[in-house]
């Protein structure tokens, strides 16, 4: 992912708010993101709309003016749920807004969108350079189990720039460790990663998973190179597992590192669904930070 | 792939299986009495139903919207089955699939464009008219115990809704049928019964290839009844499918309904069922009740055909008045009393559009001659108030002896005698300008009169100049793409 679209102002981190646990904790890694990257902060909230009618009649029967008078009901119906949840994004959106300042970003914008949340993060691509999303979403905290986001895979299939998810807890990153498989893909997201200054200063840890090969050494060192070239302290690892998974959460309770990135969804819905994906796994499981590159 | 299929289907089941079941309770009357409208068994149009119902639920394009035998269509196909029989309607019914798939491959949907909000209304009012009129049979030559049956029928129907608790829960149609068959039945009145006017259904539906000679006489006799049947069908299809999208908020994709009617059309000639389209007040009731995916489609479909066959000793007691009460509640429930209201507010052009569409399909039984009447008299009439949009100013300038015409506006087959009415022939000078670089030439009877006004002023013996020609000309040019564009517009609107 280049600077393309620099010309149109500046890109931004969006931070994606809504009503659940983690928008603190988006908050405060977006503020940590936009701080260390220098890019302004833009909070947003998508008003994603239930499209199912709360009432319903089955006296199925038809009237005078059945059509006329069903639509207005529809349509008040719609407004009303529509203002409610208008002005509670706006309290969240302000809360939010505090909330980064208060973490020292002076650049933020608000934006609000009526649309699917995939939808309308595709169609601020152009003028973003990082999603900031919460692991767990609206609908997890009410089960009480935590379970993954219902939308974010959907999100992360749809969107072609970087996503951090975020634990429903901050802490600063301090650490971080790439998966690096050695694929054509990986390399462009290490060019991708030496180019921010988001890891300068911090220890980097470049990981693969598998038999230890001349092979997987040479692709290594070729990704230190790239790295080590913008001054990052890399560690380079080659661990052996059968599961990828199991492997690199190991790896990275060893080492205590913060912040896990990974390239994500390498095959299709079809495969995935037959077999299952590494990255949903890694999602499911996650304690902590991970930015997922497309 | 499954996230789509999760929205189309499963975001919404209880409501949907909810509805899917309401629209199937109310299915199965308007079903026996419009195919006792077309002059078939019951079968024929509950069998049509069932297929229909099910099939666009899966090839349709608007989600939540209720297809399956209709009035409209049935109305069409009176003439066909009493002259020809059951094998050549069959026939028609898969033509009219064909016509109705080769549509959607030519993107016809679009052409909903040039039906006006009138011409709809229309269509709709004239709709209801001739259900309820195909109900008076029922009510003519009749004793007492009729009209006292569709009287209560009527009365169950829209009071049932206000009894506490059960109202809301129970169908006021069905529960009309149950209480007038259980009274007939109880009573022992001898009134015309659904087991008078042909068979039900008492097997699955099963393949069919219509029993007709493949040749072009057959073809002949089907051809205009399956043309007027696509074009109804899909005129309906279309209105209901903005009605659904206004109504729940989403958008439909026209085109895959129109294969999509084509298809399920076809399905219901080969299974033996009658040709159908999109229902408004069907869709109306599913939409009200709850359902908003094609699941509810799907749900009305095979509930229906499970209650018919499970039901068929019962559904052949139900009194035809019961019948008739459902068919008078669906007749006032689709007419647009709002129209009659407007009537006084909307302007005379567009009264007369929807009062002429109403009143060509009340005559011709056809709502497809309406719809055609309807569009050409809108088109008519907008473009009369266009061709006012046009303005010819003229000065004189003495030093030169020049007459300088101004045009202003559009120049088309309405506003050209106009056009031509606001040069002065008469006035003798030595040099005429005709200044057209703020008029807009859409046709070639605009040119015609510009010629003709040239022509004229040389004879007079002047020297005649037209500036902007060019200009004014370019939207003749019948390529559309460039209108399309975005600054396309501002040239039109502004003058050059």
């Amino acid at each position: 992912m280049t600077d393309n679209n620099r010309e149109n102002g500046p890109l931004q981190v969006v931070a994606c708010i809504d009503g659940s646990q983690a928008a603190l904790s988006v908050c405060d890694y977006a503020a940590w993101a936009s701080q260390r990257m220098g890019d302004p902060l833009l909070l947003l909230h998508v008003l994603d709309e239930e499209k199912y009618p709360a009432r319903t009649d089955v006296s199925g029967n038809i009237g005078l003016g059945a059509r006329e008078h069903l639509l207005n009901e529809l349509v008040e119906l719609d407004q009303q749920r529509s203002k409610l949840a208008l002005k509670q994004g706006h309290l969240m959106l302000d809360e939010a807004e505090q909330r980064v300042r208060a973490d020292g970003v002076d650049r933020v914008n608000q934006r609000q969108r009526h649309d699917e949340l995939a939808g309308s993060l595709v169609s601020l691509e152009p003028e973003a350079r990082l999603f900031v999303l919460g692991l767990h979403g609206e609908g997890s905290n009410r089960e009480g189990a935590k379970h993954v986001g219902s939308q974010l895979e959907t999100v992360i299939r749809s969107v072609h720039r970087p996503v951090l998810l975020v634990p429903d807890e901050y802490t600063e990153p301090r650490s971080a460790m790439l998966a690096f498989d050695g694929s054509e893909t990986a390399f462009r997201s290490i060019e991708l990663l030496a180019g921010t200054p988001v890891f300068q200063g911090m220890p980097f840890h470049l990981v693969m998973v598998g038999q230890d090969t001349d092979e997987k050494r040479g692709q290594m060192a070729r990704a230190r190179d790239v790295l080590a070239a913008q001054k990052l302290e890399v560690t380079q690892a080659i661990r052996q597992g059968a599961d990828v998974e199991k492997t690199l959460h190991e790896y990275q309770t060893e080492h205590d590192i913060d912040l896990l990135i990974m390239g994500a969804y390498g095959h299709s819905r079809i495969r995935r669904f037959l077999v299952g994906s590494t990255t949903t796994r890694m999602l499911e499981t996650a304690k902590k930070p991970l930015v997922i590159l497309r | 792939m499954l996230k789509s299929l999760q929205t189309n289907w499963f975001s919404n089941i209880r409501g949907d299986l909810l509805a899917g079941i309401v629209v199937a309770l109310a299915l199965i009357p308007e079903a026996i009495a419009f195919s006792i409208i077309a002059g078939v068994d019951p079968k024929i149009g509950l069998y049509a139903s069932f297929c229909i119902a099910v099939v666009i639920a899966f090839v349709g394009g608007r989600p939540g919207m209720i297809s399956a035998a209709t009035g409209a269509m049935a109305l069409l196909m009176v003439t066909l089955v009493k002259e020809h029989g059951l094998q050549y309607l069959l026939a028609a019914t898969l033509l009219t699939g064909v016509f109705q798939i080769i549509a959607g491959y030519l993107k016809l949907g679009g052409l909903m464009r040039f039906v006006s909000r009138s011409v709809v209304t229309g269509f709709v009012n004239a709709l209801a008219i001739l259900i309820f009129m195909a109900q008076l049979p029922e009510l003519t030559n009749v004793t007492w115990h009729v009209y006292a049956m569709t009287a209560a029928g009527l009365g169950i129907i829209y009071l049932f809704p206000y009894v506490p608790v059960v109202g809301k829960v129970l169908p006021s149609p069905l529960v009309c049928i149950i209480v007038l068959t259980g009274v007939a039945m109880a009573v022992g009145l001898d009134i015309r019964t659904v087991g008078d006017m042909g068979e039900l259904p008492d097997t699955l539906p099963i393949f069919l290839w219509p029993n007709v000679p493949l040749n072009l006489e057959t073809l002949m006799i089907i051809l205009p009844y399956s043309l007027g049947l696509a074009v109804v069908g899909l005129l309906e299809s279309m209105m209901t499918a903005t009605i659904v999208d206004d109504l729940t908020d989403t958008t439909s994709d026209r085109n895959r309904e129109c294969k999509g009617q084509g298809v399920a059309n076809i399905g219901a000639g080969l299974l033996g069922g009658m040709a159908g389209c999109a229902m408004i007040g069907q869709s109306i009731i599913n939409v009200k009740s709850g359902g908003r995916t094609r699941l509810s489609t799907l749900t009305a479909g095979v509930f229906l055909l499970i209650m018919v066959l499970v039901l068929d000793q019962w559904l052949v007691q139900i009194p035809m008045a019961a019948l008739v009460a459902v068919m008078i509640m669906v007749s006032i429930g689709t007419f647009s009393w709002g129209s009659i209201k407007n009537l006084k507010e909307h302007p005379l052009s567009t009264n007369i559009v929807m009062v002429v569409t109403v009143v060509v399909v009340v005559a011709t039984h056809n709502l497809a001659f309406g719809v055609l009447a309807g569009v050409l008299l809108a088109s008519l009439f907008f473009a009369n108030k266009v061709g006012h949009y046009m303005a010819v100013t003229s000065e004189f300038d003495q030093n030169t002896d020049t007459r300088t015409y101004k045009v202003v506006g559009q120049v088309f087959f309405s506003s050209s005698e106009k056009f031509l009415e606001a040069f002065d022939f008469k006035e003798a000078v030595d040099n005429v300008v005709i200044d057209l670089s703020r008029a807009h030439f859409w046709d070639i009877t605009a040119v015609g009169a510009l010629d003709k006004a040239v022509i004229k002023f040389r004879r007079e013996g002047a020297d005649v100049e037209v500036l902007g020609l060019n200009e004014a000309s370019a939207t003749i040019v019948d390529r559309f793409g460039v209108h399309d564009k975005p600054d396309a517009a501002d040239g039109l609107m502004g003058g050059h």
